[in-house]
């Protein structure tokens, strides 16, 4: 689904990433670690498509980043939900129309969706919040937010990006519960974290692989941690 | 119909929910608001100072070019036969649609603007006038004045060019005039236009980066500040448009000899054309915001 192969990032003049290589496959589910600057978010960025590697080859579904338009991008964004560090929304608008917001961009018949909508709110727990605006929720109502936005348009691949950052450790536990559940139903997960006990707990309910970057490389850590 | 209204009803949901991607800025709206209806208002006046000299060259350029005097200054005694040579040179001179000498109560109202009613117009040596209209095609003056000059001694044409060109000019001049006003109103309201929508664009930046991040493909995004400042010009231009031909109205009428100042405004059918001033305001402000939303995206991750 998404594959990188030999792929440089530099940011001006020194080298973030050098030669990674990494092929996420349906229905996979992997976590990423490294210390904080190694370069975890860079990588999550190459593999939705913010970024353009400065050398290498990255695809997004098949079609080559380098080959893609802005709008091709777009397109690919819409299979890709991603939920970041620092999930941003619209802070004008309730949560429940934040988290319907890929469907509206990309023409979506709201009406149609509803059902759809509502389930997932419960299921992420925020049927009470519905019409909260995302200043006046939690950090971990916020994740849970982002998490339903980036699953509402059952996306083929949920990037996450440090979701258990800003949330307790039980909160954690239920954003991982959400996010095994996704890949049960056949997504493609890759989770940046560097909550080691995060990763434990997870070996426990599902088959991962854990991605380490060092020293600008990306290696597979071992089965034991 | 009914089928009709409901796609229009849907449409007009449909923007309205892309529209509220867009957080609401009072103030920016305002100030566009209030530069395009200023631009509006100034626009309206450009058009009537055009429209207005336009008449007046117009007026100028055919009425009077239509019209001719001979003047005949002779001896009292030699006056009514050189009168009756010229009229007969004139009804022989192609071009030349009729001709007729002003008789003496005529000239003596002419006369009495400057010198006051009471004047013995009989007693004094005054001049003949013979009023000559003419044809659409015109008489060739030069060809006239040869023969006035060969069969009446005392005859002098003024076929007014002397005058009326540089009027004509003049007035030409003023509607070039005023339509460079109007394309520095389109131009000055473009700009800033593309100034109010880069500010809310910059402002935007995170709404943005949420768009791009679920999804949203350029235009999706551009169309949602397209609108909100076209809509926002053409509602301000519709009103500068109306405080603009109010204004118009409200001038002093324009009397007979009243001069061109009087005479601005619009006539007839010409008040159609203030109402294209909002829809093209509009399209100014769509094609503005639309190249500020391009670049701006261009530049965006």
């Amino acid at each position: 689904m998404i594959e990188l192969e030999s792929v440089a990032y530099s940011y001006g003049g020194g080298e973030l990433l050098g030669d990674v290589s990494l092929s996420l496959s349906p229905g996979s589910f992997h976590f990423l670690t490294g210390p904080s600057g190694s370069g975890k978010t860079t990588l999550l960025k190459l593999c939705y498509g913010a970024l353009v590697p400065s050398a290498g080859l990255v695809r997004l579904f098949g079609q080559d980043r380098r080959a893609m338009t802005r709008d091709d991008v777009a397109m690919a964004r819409r299979r890709i939900g991603v939920v970041h560090q620092d999930c941003q929304f619209l802070d004008h608008l309730s949560v429940t129309e934040n988290i319907a917001l890929p469907l509206s961009v990309s023409g979506r018949d709201l009406l149609e969706e509803e059902p759809n909508l509502r389930e997932l709110m419960g299921w992420v727990g925020l049927k009470e919040r519905a019409h909260a605006l995302p200043p006046e929720l939690s950090g971990g109502e916020r994740q849970r937010a982002a998490l339903a936005r980036a699953v509402i348009m059952s996306p083929d691949v949920v990037l996450a990006d440090e979701p258990t950052g800003n949330v307790d450790w039980e909160m954690s536990q239920r954003l991982l519960r959400l996010l095994i559940e996704l890949n049960r139903m056949g997504k493609t997960i890759l989770i940046a974290t560097h909550d080691l006990a995060l990763i434990r707990a997870a070996k426990a309910h599902v088959q991962t692989r854990v991605l380490r970057i060092a020293a600008r490389r990306l290696q597979f850590a071992g089965a034991d941690l | 119909m009914k089928l009709d209204l409901n796609a229009t009803r849907a449409m007009l949901a449909g923007d309205a929910q892309a529209d509220r991607v867009v957080p609401p800025t009072g103030f920016t709206a305002r100030l566009t608001l209030f530069s395009a209806g200023a631009m509006a208002f100034l626009a309206v006046f450009a058009l009537a100072l055009s429209l207005a000299t336009g008449r007046l060259a117009d007026r100028w350029g055919n009425e009077l070019a239509r019209t001719a005097t001979v003047r005949i200054s002779a001896p009292m005694a030699q006056m009514e036969a050189q009168t009756a040579a010229a009229l007969r040179v004139l009804e022989t001179t192609t071009g030349v649609a009729r001709a007729r000498a002003l008789s003496d109560a005529e000239q003596a109202a002419l006369l009495e603007p400057w010198f006051g009613p009471g004047l013995p117009v009989d007693q004094l040596p005054i001049p003949r006038l013979i009023e000559v209209i003419e044809t659409e095609a015109g008489f060739d003056p030069e060809g006239l004045r040869l023969r006035l000059a060969a069969e009446v001694p005392g005859a002098v044409l003024d076929d007014h060019t002397r005058w009326r060109q540089p009027l004509v000019r003049a007035a030409e001049r003023l509607r070039l005039l005023g339509l460079v006003a109007l394309g520095l109103i389109a131009a000055a309201t473009a700009a800033m236009i593309t100034l109010a929508a880069q500010a809310a664009l910059a402002a935007n930046t995170q709404v943005i980066t949420v768009l791009r991040l679920v999804g949203a493909q350029d235009g999706y995004i551009a169309r949602a500040f397209v609108r909100r400042f076209a809509s926002r010009g053409l509602a301000g231009a519709a009103a500068g448009t109306v405080l603009g031909c109010l204004a118009i109205l409200g001038l002093p009428s324009a009397q007979i000899e009243g001069g061109f100042l009087t005479g601005l405004g619009f006539q007839g059918w010409h008040w159609l054309w203030p109402l294209t001033i909002p829809p093209l305001a509009g399209l100014v402000a769509f094609a503005a915001t639309l190249a500020a939303a391009r670049r701006t995206l261009e530049e965006m991750p």
